[in-house]
């Protein structure tokens, strides 16, 4: 699995103009309260988040699997990046050996991971059915290593209570809680449908998980840092419900 | 004049049809995002006259995705607790005898029918509420108590599985949870125009809580 680093092929790039999720994100009209109500609803939103958190995070149900069958179409399961947004072209690194994943903050062990280090993990492959915000659906098979694999060589410590996933897709980020960090199926992923994970999916590495939304996913990984504050997020930071777990 | 309606029967009527409009801009604005039905790559074959295209502005509370979750998020607390704190009332008060559509009220709600399409020339006899009211009135709590079962089962389709599981699937439950828009609006749209046709002054009871009109009786 080496070929991540290649362009987009003519084929693959006029599959992406199926990928017209960001357009709605960014859409912008009609009232949304106005500077008086907003820190309100912000305020529901981390009640929620809350909630989220213990509630339905309880007993970390994993989601269902799916038989490779019931996959959707590639070419109907959409991608988006903010730099392909913004560029029209994905984020991409020039050469492989040129990319590592950091694995720091408030460990006893920093890593630094080059991805065939990652693929010589025991790793997890699972069919699952991909929730998005804006309300679509999509399943595919994902390969890749547990999160909780990765935390387990770095061994964080006891301060730490959030992981941040930071990527270079014009500083897309993500923070999470670490009970979802750690769930089973939360996974650092290279492969997408069998295939290397391509560039419109985030390659080299990705995070995947299917118990939480899109959009705190976070493609081109760069760098995990265990915290003990709650970072925020690319969307998080304009007003995106944070926990997102579905 | 009869007193008719309780302070929290009104108190929440009023709150309810206020937290429903905004439930339903903020759903509009939500529906947008994403103005299909099934999975990527098979749009299911279900009536969906707005497949494909959003609502106009003015229908919609939000601005944009996030601020149409965050709107719904906030609003689906008071709306939940308003109907709830509603039905205790119903239960406490002993005022759901007269509000429950049960077996019985099956043939008064046909002769009422037949009395709306003018072939009944005489009102039937009727208590507080005549039995299409009940049907209506006990309809609408149903759609509603749907309506956040269902909201439920697209906000949390891996923890809730099994209530997803309920309506069909995510895909699916998504596509009801619409749909119990449009029973919404009806009922609405039904009970207003029927209020000014029918029995104006039951407006006012809903108000003040005081009624004097066609249908004093007290049961």
């Amino acid at each position: 699995m080496t070929e991540w680093t290649h362009g987009l092929s003519r084929r693959d790039a006029l599959r992406l103009g199926v990928a017209a999720g960001p357009s709605a994100l960014l859409a912008a009209c009609g009232w949304d309260g106005g500077h008086g109500l907003m820190p309100g609803l912000r305020l529901f939103s981390r009640v929620n988040d809350w909630v989220g958190e213990r509630i339905f995070l309880g007993r970390l149900r994993p989601a269902p699997e799916y038989p490779v069958s019931a996959r959707t179409k590639p070419q109907d399961f959409p991608a988006y990046s903010i730099t392909y947004n913004q560029t029209g072209r994905f984020p991409g690194v020039a050469r492989s050996d040129a990319w590592a994943l950091d694995v720091g903050g408030l460990v006893r062990k920093p890593l630094r991971l080059t991805r065939a280090t990652i693929e010589a993990l025991p790793a997890v492959t699972y069919t699952v059915k991909h929730h998005c915000v804006e309300g679509w659906t999509a399943i595919a098979t994902w390969t890749g290593v547990p999160v909780s694999t990765i935390a387990a060589m770095a061994e964080p410590t006891g301060e730490a209570r959030y992981l941040r996933f930071d990527s270079f897709d014009s500083g897309y980020y993500n923070g999470w809680d670490l009970a979802s960090a750690m769930h089973p199926q939360t996974i650092l992923a290279y492969a997408w449908n069998d295939r290397p994970l391509m560039m419109n999916h985030g390659a080299p590495l990705r995070l995947y998980s299917p118990i939480k939304l899109g959009y705190k996913l976070t493609k081109y990984l760069t760098r995990m840092t265990f915290t003990r504050d709650r970072p925020g997020g690319y969307w998080e930071d304009q007003g995106y419900p944070w926990f997102a777990g579905v | 004049m009869v007193k008719r309606h309780h302070g929290i029967v009104r108190a929440t009527h009023w709150l309810t049809a206020l937290l429903l409009l905004g439930m339903i801009g903020s759903g509009l604005q939500i529906y947008g995002a994403f103005p299909h039905f099934g999975p990527r790559g098979a749009t299911y074959p279900l009536p969906n006259p707005w497949d494909g295209s959003g609502f106009p502005e003015w229908a919609r509370l939000g601005g944009w995705l996030a601020g149409g979750l965050n709107w719904h998020f906030a609003l689906a607390w008071p709306f939940v607790l308003t109907g709830l704190v509603y039905l205790a009332y119903l239960i406490f008060s002993g005022e759901w005898r007269s509000l429950l559509f049960r077996a019985r009220d099956i043939r008064p709600a046909w002769q009422m029918q037949r009395y709306y399409l003018g072939l009944n020339p005489e009102h039937p006899p009727q208590g507080k509420h005549n039995a299409l009211q009940k049907l209506a009135y006990t309809s609408i709590v149903l759609i509603g108590a749907l309506a956040v079962a269902s909201g439920f089962a697209i906000y949390k389709p891996v923890q809730l599985a099994w209530l997803t599981a309920v309506f069909g699937g995510y895909e699916l439950a998504r596509y009801w949870h619409f749909l119990f828009v449009w029973l919404f609006v009806a009922f609405t749209l039904l009970h207003v125009a029927l209020v000014f046709l029918v029995d104006p002054a039951s407006l006012r009871a809903m108000v003040t809580g005081w009624y004097r009109g066609r249908f004093p009786s007290h049961d």
